[in-house]
């Protein structure tokens, strides 16, 4: 059976790749079925009507389009990532709806966002007395967000050529994409993930033997190294109270927040150079090692803590935290004095790097304009210089600084809109404000009503929306998303 | 397989495209970044911007893992550093150069890996092209002439015209039309659609393309059975004396009347000293009607429009058809071009990158592969193969034709047994005792160890089981 629709895309794979996408996802809520079946709990059933729908509608799609071959363009890569960014969401919240009565759609569709785009911002209450695969499901999805669901479909299913080149690049955050790793797509796609896997594993261990049970391990594992946020206590990592455990955490965040491409390298010439070696690397472990030793003396000062090793330990956790836009708390950071959450939020917006599970603008972009900005500079006092803007030993070409300087502009208007949307519905100034910065970040906790003690169930239907999209925009870097809003995009 | 290429020209374009196609992983260098990225976004590979003769260059796009390089940038001398930079510090297993020199050849001391620039296949386009045009002048009637088996053996295309002794019939009736010659017919492009069963009950019809393997000694018959019989070319005129086109001239000056049109003052100087004077060089524009018409273009027997220049190449082909040339050949290197002059006014385009792919293909070929011919712009493919092993190790030895599983649309042509590496052509006519034997493949004819197999194969796409079919496997069953 054909279906004759007159759009551009039932003529590319596109909807194929997007059930054979479904049907991976669904393979996925194999992770929360195991655990249901090793507790013996009585969410055994839902996954597998979750995973029956997820795989139906996948199978319905591959079964209804798959004539179609033409070679995908780069038009139906950023295409295929918003459809599937906007609908696995609603399968992902399926098993949350089933479960947790009276979560409305809107709810569940923002959890499992904030899940997918690794924000860590929950409205559910009461996480302790979920159980355990519930919230097994919350963290898997984080884990699978981190790296890229299709990145991960590029690696597995033998997408297309070239097309998998569309897809990887409108799904991984940073402006200089095509540089690739290996020759092939897919084979870089793979390489990435089983990077991300092997620390993922480190990770579980490490968490394990610093004292956690081993599915808090596991689960803690998925939000630290998607950088998410999500914990599975209402207390976060106060909830431990553990300083091993925070370092284990601390660790394994700074390893996430640098780019896995540099992993992959350093894993294949079998050094460590290239994480010292990168310019972007280096400026993301000065800032955030900086910024700690910063906030601990300012703590220290303000006689927050007596001890300077206790000052210490909160300010690198909480730091750490928040500009590797994870979200964990270790202790309500909102009593602080006012400098040092605003500065927190501040670093979640440019701290981590572009091929890192973290969100923000990232560091590379950050330094393409301070470097733009200061040959501005040069070029006042010296009229006919030549400087161009090298990143390490290369020029980087106008047209990726403008690129830059245009997404630094419309992330900025995001966050303003945002903003104004927030205080039109009645919403607090603070709140509103963090709110947005904490969803486009992808970190999670604000400030205010969502600040690290409290959470977004608060919030109403519509400052749910806008905080949902906010998370989605964020996490596929704005461009993805707004090109299909130009009528260009449409037109044949 | 890892293979690197050097150059985004356009035969290193065409190399990775067919080469991308089979899954192989592929990387190229080329010194122009906006090339690089016109590729990257087109096919699945990764680029290096960067002077590939340099160590640093190379080890930065993979040459310690490489399997292959393929140096086929515009200048013999980077690709004969290349090579061997990339022997000296890479080690690299097989490196294949494109060089325009005549006077590199494989299996010299120059180039071998010992004593020279460690070339282990020495590969010129232009040359490949020459012999190609050379073919069709010799033969005007086909499309195509490829040879197999070091020339024995003929791949011939012809486009079926009504009238001729073959058309309108059916196969099997072939050897009562035509007793004196052996031939058999591989594949059938009707509306550029292969037929997917070939069979006994297949009739060949007006206007189809038709792939015939026949031998050398037969191809006039053919030709004549299938399409209309057109008298020698005996005239011609050559448009542009680049590369080719002097190549060209050179080999078929001694029994044709050639003159070739060249606007360039100092280059028309060069030919002239360089070719025998009995051909005329003429300075001037090739899409001048008033030149042609002067140099009386209503009596050549053949066009041949060789410029560098896409446009300039079909509008003065175009112009020459007009005025009464009787066949025009134009090289057409863009695919969009070529596509839109098919079945045009123009009777042959020719793509010197995709021409000369098969020589390049012939490496990369898992399995005994010693000849490859990609035809139809890459659709479909022709290889000559070495059966080796034993009933146990080989899945063709010792076996029936139609106990051998090929892909639906692959069909083995012939069978070249007790071939002599390289036999000169002009030793094929005699008849003596152990001289390579044609055998063309009926159902029942067994294939033995050592027997050079022609398969043809319709989609590209089933080319890695037609490979496999050439390898020997250790627990083969």
């Amino acid at each position: 059976m054909k279906l004759a629709l007159p759009t551009v895309w039932p003529k590319s794979a596109l909807l194929t790749v997007l059930g054979g996408v479904l049907v991976l996802f669904s393979m996925t809520l194999l992770i929360p079925l195991t655990f249901a079946l090793i507790f013996g709990e009585a969410t055994t059933t839902l996954f597998l009507q979750s995973m029956a729908v997820c795989a139906s509608c996948g199978l319905l799609l591959i079964a209804l389009f798959r004539g179609s071959q033409r070679e995908m363009l780069p038009r139906d890569g950023f295409m295929l990532v918003v459809l599937v960014w906007g609908v696995l969401p609603a399968f992902g919240g399926l098993p949350l709806m089933l479960h947790i009565d009276g979560l409305s759609f809107t709810d569940a569709y923002f959890e499992s966002v904030s899940g997918l785009t690794t924000t860590g911002a929950t409205v559910i209450e009461g996480l302790d007395h979920l159980p355990i695969s519930i919230n097994v499901w919350r963290h898997f999805m984080v884990l699978l967000g981190g790296m890229g669901i299709l990145v991960l479909t590029v690696a597995i299913l033998p997408i297309l050529g070239v097309g998998g080149s569309q897809i990887y690049k409108a799904e991984t955050p940073g402006p200089m994409k095509e540089d690739k790793l290996t020759p092939r797509i897919s084979e870089t796609a793979r390489g990435l993930w089983l990077v991300y896997f092997g620390i993922s594993l480190a990770c579980w261990l490490s968490y394990f033997l610093a004292g956690m049970s081993w599915w808090d391990a596991f689960m803690h594992m998925c939000s630290t190294m998607g950088l998410g946020g999500f914990s599975a206590y209402d207390a976060s990592f106060a909830h431990f109270d553990s300083p091993t455990i925070e370092l284990v955490a601390i660790f394994f965040m700074s390893l996430a927040g640098v780019n896995f491409g540099l992993y992959f390298v350093a894993w294949r010439s079998r050094s460590l150079k290239s994480l010292w070696t990168d310019l972007e690397a280096r400026s993301y472990f000065v800032l955030v090692f900086a910024s700690v030793m910063a906030v601990t003396l300012f703590l220290y000062l303000h006689e927050v803590y007596d001890d300077p090793l206790t000052a210490l330990r909160f300010a690198a956790f909480n730091v750490v935290s928040i500009a590797t836009t994870t979200g964990f708390a270790s202790t309500d950071y909102a009593q602080w004095p006012l400098f040092v959450p605003v500065y927190m939020l501040l670093l979640c917006g440019i701290a981590t790097c572009a091929g890192s599970t973290g969100g923000g603008i990232k560091m590379v972009r950050l330094l393409l304009i301070l470097k733009q900005s200061r040959n501005e500079l040069i070029r006042i006092v010296h009229p006919r210089a030549v400087v161009p803007v090298k990143l390490g030993r290369s020029v980087i070409s106008p047209g990726i600084l403008q690129s830059v300087l245009g997404f630094l502009v419309v992330y900025l208007l995001a966050i303003c809109l945002g903003t104004l949307v927030l205080l039109f519905t009645g919403l607090d100034a603070v709140t509103s404000f963090t709110a947005v910065i904490a969803s486009i970040n992808n970190t999670g906790p604000g400030l205010g009503d969502v600040g690290p003690s409290g959470n977004y169930k608060g919030l109403s239907d519509v400052q749910t929306w806008v905080c949902t999209i906010l998370m989605l925009l964020g996490r596929l870097e704005l461009m993805s998303v707004l090109v299909l809003f130009v009528p260009h995009f449409w037109r044949h | 397989m890892n293979i690197l290429i050097l150059g985004a020209g356009r035969v290193g374009e065409s190399v990775a495209e067919s080469l991308v196609s089979e899954n192989n992983n592929i990387t190229v260098v080329d010194t122009d970044p906006s090339r690089l990225q016109d590729l990257q976004a087109r096919l699945d590979l990764k680029v290096i911007v960067g002077n590939a003769i340099q160590p640093s260059v190379l080890d930065q796009a993979g040459a310690a893992d490489a399997d292959m390089l393929i140096a086929c940038a515009a200048s013999d001398e980077t690709n004969l550093v290349a090579c061997k930079v990339a022997h000296e510090r890479f080690n690299l297993p097989t490196t294949i150069a494109r060089v325009r020199s005549p006077e590199f050849i494989e299996n010299d001391p120059l180039t071998s890996r010992a004593t020279g620039f460690a070339v282990d296949h020495v590969v010129c386009p232009e040359q490949i092209v020459t012999s190609y045009i050379e073919k069709l002048i010799a033969f005007p009637e086909a499309l195509q002439v490829l040879a197999f088996a070091g020339g024995m053996l003929n791949l011939i295309a012809v486009r079926a015209i009504e009238g001729s002794p073959l058309v309108k019939h059916r196969l099997g009736e072939i050897p009562g039309l035509v007793p004196n010659c052996e031939l058999r017919v591989v594949a059938i492009f009707r509306n550029e659609k292969a037929l997917m069963t070939l069979d006994g009950n297949s009739t060949i019809e007006h206007g189809d393309e038709v792939f015939v393997l026949a031998a050398a000694k037969d191809i006039h018959d053919v030709l004549i059975a299938m399409h209309n019989p057109s008298d020698p070319v005996r005239r011609l005129v050559i448009a542009g004396g680049g590369n080719v086109g002097l190549r060209l001239a050179r080999s078929i000056a001694s029994d044709h009347r050639l003159k070739i049109i060249e606007p360039r003052k100092t280059r028309c100087d060069y030919l002239a000293s360089q070719l025998p004077t009995r051909v005329l060089v003429l300075h001037g524009d090739a899409s001048d009607a008033r030149l042609l018409e002067e140099e009386r273009i209503g009596d050549t027997d053949m066009f041949l429009a060789l410029t560098n220049d896409d446009e300039t190449n079909i509008m003065s082909a175009l112009l020459a058809k007009q005025m009464g040339a009787a066949k025009v050949l134009a090289i057409v290197n863009r695919k969009a071009y070529a596509d839109l002059v098919q079945g045009t006014q123009i009777d042959i385009a020719l793509s010197p990158a995709h021409t000369a792919i098969g020589s390049f293909l012939t490496y990369v070929r898992r399995g005994n592969v010693v000849a490859v011919h990609s035809l139809r712009r890459g659709t479909a493919e022709a290889l000559e193969g070495i059966v080796l092993g034993d009933r146990k190790s080989s899945p063709m030895a010792h076996r029936r034709v139609d106990q051998i599983k090929l892909p639906r649309g692959a069909s083995i042509g012939a069978i070249v047994r007790d071939t002599k590496p390289d036999p000169a052509p002009e030793r094929t006519e005699e008849t003596a005792s152990n001289h390579p034997q044609i055998l063309m493949a009926h159902h029942d004819t067994v294939i033995e160890p050592g027997d050079h197999v022609v398969i043809f194969v319709c989609n590209k796409k089933d080319i890695h089981q037609v490979e496999k079919l050439f390898q020997v496997e250790a627990g083969y069953l």
